[in-house]
Formats: structure tokens, C-alpha cells, sequence
């Protein structure tokens, strides 16, 4: 039997279909429903009862929120700026300076990203471990004082998430701004050397322009992978948030809510909450940025 | 450049480097040793003999083969699912023309916004609607038309799949769905080899999937079942550090065999 061909594009793209409509769309709807409903899963579906707002009124007044919040943000900061201020000033040494070299090392600082975030979260469990962890011996050696209690001290556990995350992921911003390198032309820097302009000059006038569109790119993309943060402070914490709570990410605190609290509306209340947060903040991003952008 | 600042750029990206790959090197250094002797002062800086005691203590504590082996299962159903799926609608998106083809496309393009907390709980509650609990399907299913891999097959197809030839064909009385199997699939071989590694990759680090999903230690992948080492009161470090070694090893020959197609794959999204 032959499909007839105007059937055909819509049986190549029925799996995505059926698997959006099943796995994507239809949660999402009903999670949207179910952030204006109050309902413990163990208590069956004839126990959801309307509320209205009163989930989202209770996840913006509640503590817990806020807490995890400002939680979120510093996480987001502290990791998503050193990535990128890192990144950049590498990407130019590697552009400049590595010839054939640059593939194999941009692989070695691109490799993190590519490994298990449990693997990694257990390896620098026992790296930060408090008496005799790597970290704090080496620390010790090399500045002496007390060993610092890295997984259960409340100032220390959101520092030690800060480095995992920091780790992981700046090898990738360095592969985003080596892409975004290659296309300056050269001439450029030529003609900018013939007019007498030093190597802080040229990367002011001509690198640092040429790579805002991916510096704009690569901050949105931290923006919202930072608000997002779930894994690594998770796996480091156990799944509990750490000590005092101070490596409680939202999405550890949804995961909580839901999980281990069974408040289903509240978490999906939460959830729509951050969804708004995160497409206002990309907006912002792209707003604050295109107004002075040149285009490339 | 001249020639101090270039040596001081070899030395800030060598010893970055070096930072990068030292945690990896004591991963596989960890896993050599005894539960004890990693706490060591000084702390021990190379390979002991423990390995086999650590892989002993490993398969004692977890079905650990198992979770192996289910890794495996996950991470190559899911890899040749994907790119079934995401091949013929890239393929449909790029080559064809049909209804509502924008409006699909734009779709597409809208789900790869949506972060994944949003489906954290309601992808749990349609698994417990369809008794998919403690499955693997409920593993390599629900994803296996991603978006991101739709996208990658499209800008591929539409760059190197000659429209002539599938005119060709069509005159010669192929039929639509022979014209993809036969004819654009095997030009698609380079991007369908991109999508493959980084589909089998994120299949086998994935975390918060299967955390919401299993719920036994035999049905277990290997991250899963290394967390559950984790949490007992008196972690063996050793044997932890040679089951993260297990989980690391694949991927990084994977990396160093093919790290320019994965690199480029995996940042297709921005460069184009």
C-alpha cells in the first residue's frame, strides 16, 4: 500500500506531534491548571479543590520563596559573571596565541561540561570534605588556618556549589566566544595597529564590540541556566538544600514542595512564577543590550 | 604578539587547563585508592592498588551491572529513537511543503524556551496516569523528538539534501517516504552522527528524569544508583569514586574521539 504524498510531511512530523502533544503540551496546560488547584496526589483526584490564587498569594508571601530566591540570584551571579569575565579574556589568548593548539585546549576546558553532573557533584563532595579534603589541605598548605567545613557550614556550601557550577560550565561561554572570534576579520586588527593602537586599544575598539552579539547570547543563556540551578546543588546537598538551607534553589524548593511536601499546586504555582521571572529577565537582557548594540 | 605577553597567555591558559582536568585525574586517582587512604595527609597524589576491592564493594552495595547495564539500554533507545524522529521532522520541515508548516516550526522553536522545572511535576503526574512509573520508557520516550534535534536536522537537510534530486526521484515514481529513507537519510549521515553522540551523552548523565521517574535500585540508571551510595551515613568514598570513574571514562573517550563534531553540535544553536 502506497501513503498518498500530501500525507506524507504529516506523517514525518506525527512523532513529534503525538510526543509534544502527550509529553509537552498537555503538561504544560495542566500544570497551569493545577497551580489555581489544592491537591495532595495521595489523596486521588476527587480531592482537588479550586482555590484561585491563593497558591501563587501564598508562594510570593511565604519566607520560603524569597529565601530561596535570593538564593537563586546569588548562585546566578556568583557563577554566571566569573564564567563570562573568564571566558573572554581566555578565548583571546587561545585566539591569538595557540595556533593548531587551540582545539586541544579549549577541549580540555570544554570537557566538564559534557560529564555527569552526579559523578562531578561526589568528586568534589570528597574534594571539599571538611578534615581531610583536598581542598582544605591544600588551602592549609598554602595560607594556613582552619579548615573550612565546606558541605555543612552555612556560609561556606553556596561558595562550593558557586565553584562546581563556575567549573562546569565556563568551558562552554570559552567555546561560545572562540566561535564568535574567528568571524572578526583581520584587516581589521591590521589596519588598527597602522593607526597606532595598542593591544588594549584594539581589544576595546575592535574584539569587544565584534563579540557583543554573543556576549548578549551567552548572558541570556546564564541567566536562564543560573535560575534554573537544580543538579549540582542538589546532588551536593542530598537533596535537602544544604545547611540553613543556603544552597535552596527554587527549583530544589519546587522539587521539595512537590516531592517531598506534596503541595502539587503551590509547586506548579511556584513553577509558573519562575517561568514569568525568567522570560522577564531574557527580555530585559536583550532590551538593555540591543539599545546600544552595533550591528555586526 | 609579542613575545612576554605571549608566554604569559601560555601560562594563564595552561595552568586554567590544568585546573579544568585536575578533578578528573583525581576522580581516577580516588578510585585506586581505599575509603581511608583518600583522606591521607598529604592527600594521595597517585594510582594505588584498589581498584578491583572498590568495583567489589561497588557491586555489593548496588545492583551496579544492572545500572549499567540500563544506562546502556536508555542511552541507545532514546539515541536511535531521537534520531528516527528528529530526521524525518527535520527532514519534513527543511524539504517538504505542507500546512501549517510555519506554525509547526515556530512550535518547535517555543518548546525549546520552556525550562525544565516546568515539567518536573506534571511529566511525573501523565507517568502515573500511564502506570509508566519505575520504566524506562518513561526514560527515552517522552524526549525522543526534541526540539533542539528537529532544529539541527532541518538547518542540516536544508543545507546539503539537493532539491533536485528529490525532483529526480519524484519523476521517477519514488514514493515521499522512500525519497527520506533512501535518499536524504544517508546525506543526512553527518548531522544524524552529531545528534547521536550528544542524544547517548545527556541520555546518560541525565539526572532529574530518572529521579522523579525510578523507584527501585535494580531498575536504576548508573547516576541514580551512584547518588544512592551518597546518602547512606558512612559514605565509601572509594567505591563511589570508581563508580564515577565508570560513568566518566565512556564519555570522555567519546570526547577526545569526536570532540570538534560535539562541540560544534552542541553550540549549533548559538553559531548559526
Amino acid at each position: 500500500m502506497r501513503i498518498p504524498a500530501k500525507w506524507a510531511p504529516y506523517l514525518l512530523v506525527s512523532p513529534f506531534l503525538i510526543l509534544f502533544a502527550v509529553f509537552g503540551l498537555f503538561p504544560l496546560l495542566f500544570s497551569a491548571w493545577l497551580a489555581f488547584q489544592s491537591w495532595e496526589p495521595t489523596s486521588g483526584i476527587e480531592a482537588m479543590k479550586f482555590v484561585g490564587f491563593d497558591n501563587f498569594v501564598f508562594a510570593l508571601t511565604d519566607g520560603w520563596f524569597w529565601k530561596a530566591l535570593k538564593n537563586t540570584l546569588w548562585l546566578a551571579v556568583a557563577t554566571g559573571l566569573p564564567q563570562h569575565l573568564v571566558a573572554i579574556p581566555l578565548a583571546v589568548f587561545l585566539h591569538q596565541a595557540f595556533g593548531k593548539w587551540r582545539g586541544v585546549f579549549s577541549g580540555a576546558y570544554f570537557l566538564p561540561y559534557i560529564t555527569s553532573t552526579v559523578a562531578i557533584a561526589m568528586l568534589f563532595g570528597s574534594l571539599f570534605s571538611t578534615d581531610y579534603g583536598l581542598v582544605n589541605q591544600a588551602l592549609h598548605a598554602l595560607f594556613g588556618g582552619d579548615n573550612i567545613n565546606w558541605m555543612r557550614s552555612p556560609d561556606a556550601i553556596k561558595p562550593a556549589v558557586a565553584i562546581v557550577v563556575f567549573w562546569r560550565y565556563v568551558g562552554f561561554n570559552l567555546v561560545l566566544y572562540l566561535a564568535a572570534l574567528q568571524t572578526i576579520p583581520h584587516d581589521l586588527y591590521q589596519a588598527a595597529r597602522l593607526d597606532g593602537a595598542g593591544p588594549w586599544q584594539q581589544f576595546l575598539r575592535i574584539t569587544l564590540p565584534g563579540i557583543k552579539p554573543m556576549i548578549l547570547f551567552g548572558v541570556t543563556l546564564s541567566i536562564i541556566g543560573g535560575l534554573q540551578l537544580f543538579e549540582e546543588p542538589f546532588i551536593l546537598t542530598n537533596g535537602k538544600g544544604g545547611a540553613d538551607q543556603q544552597a535552596m534553589t527554587v527549583a530544589i524548593y519546587l522539587y521539595r514542595l512537590a516531592f517531598d511536601f506534596s503541595d502539587f499546586g503551590g509547586a506548579s504555582a511556584l513553577a509558573w512564577i519562575m517561568f514569568g521571572l525568567i522570560a522577564a529577565l531574557t527580555w530585559l537582557t536583550n532590551k538593555a543590550f540591543a539599545d546600544k548594540q552595533v550591528q555586526a | 604578539m609579542k613575545r612576554t605577553p605571549k608566554l604569559l597567555a601560555y601560562a594563564i591558559v595552561g595552568i586554567g587547563a590544568l585546573f579544568m582536568l585536575a578533578p578528573f585525574y583525581f576522580m581516577f586517582v580516588f578510585a585506586t585508592q581505599s575509603r581511608v587512604d583518600i583522606f591521607n595527609v598529604p592527600p594521595p597524589l597517585f594510582f594505588s592498588d584498589e581498584l578491583l576491592n572498590n568495583i567489589q564493594v561497588l557491586t555489593t552495595r548496588l545492583p551496579f551491572w544492572k545500572n549499567v547495564g540500563w544506562s546502556l539500554y536508555v542511552g541507545l533507545m532514546s539515541t536511535a529513537l531521537t534520531l528516527l524522529f528528529c530526521s524525518m521532522a527535520g527532514y519534513a520541515f527543511a524539504m517538504l511543503e505542507f500546512r501549517f508548516k510555519r506554525a509547526l516550526f515556530a512550535l518547535v522553536m517555543a518548546t525549546m524556551m520552556v525550562p525544565s522545572f516546568m515539567n518536573m511535576i506534571p511529566s511525573f503526574m501523565v507517568m502515573d496516569a500511564l502506570g509508566w512509573i519505575d520504566t524506562h520508557r518513561a526514560l527515552y520516550l517522552p524526549g525522543a523528538a526534541s526540539a533542539f534535534g528537529i532544529f539541527l536536522m532541518r538547518q542540516f537537510a536544508a543545507s546539503t539534501v539537493p532539491r533536485e534530486l528529490l525532483s529526480a526521484a519524484r519523476i521517477d515514481g519514488a514514493s515521499e517516504l522512500g525519497i527520506y529513507w533512501r535518499i536524504a537519510l544517508p546525506l543526512m549521515k553527518p548531522a544524524l552522527g552529531t545528534l547521536g553522540l550528544i542524544t547517548f551523552i545527556s541520555s546518560w548523565n541525565n539526572f532529574m528524569n530518572p529521579l522523579i521517574v525510578m523507584r527501585t535500585a535494580e531498575n536504576y540508571t548508573l547516576p541514580l544508583a551512584l547518588r544512592s551510595l551518597f546518602s547512606t551515613t558512612s559514605t565509601e568514598w572509594g567505591a563511589l569514586m570508581a563508580g564515577s570513574a565508570i560513568a566518566t571514562l565512556p564519555l570522555i573517550v567519546l570526547f577526545v574521539i569526536s570532540s570538534r563534531q560535539l562541540i560544534a553540535g552542541l553550540t549549533a544553536g548559538a553559531v548559526k
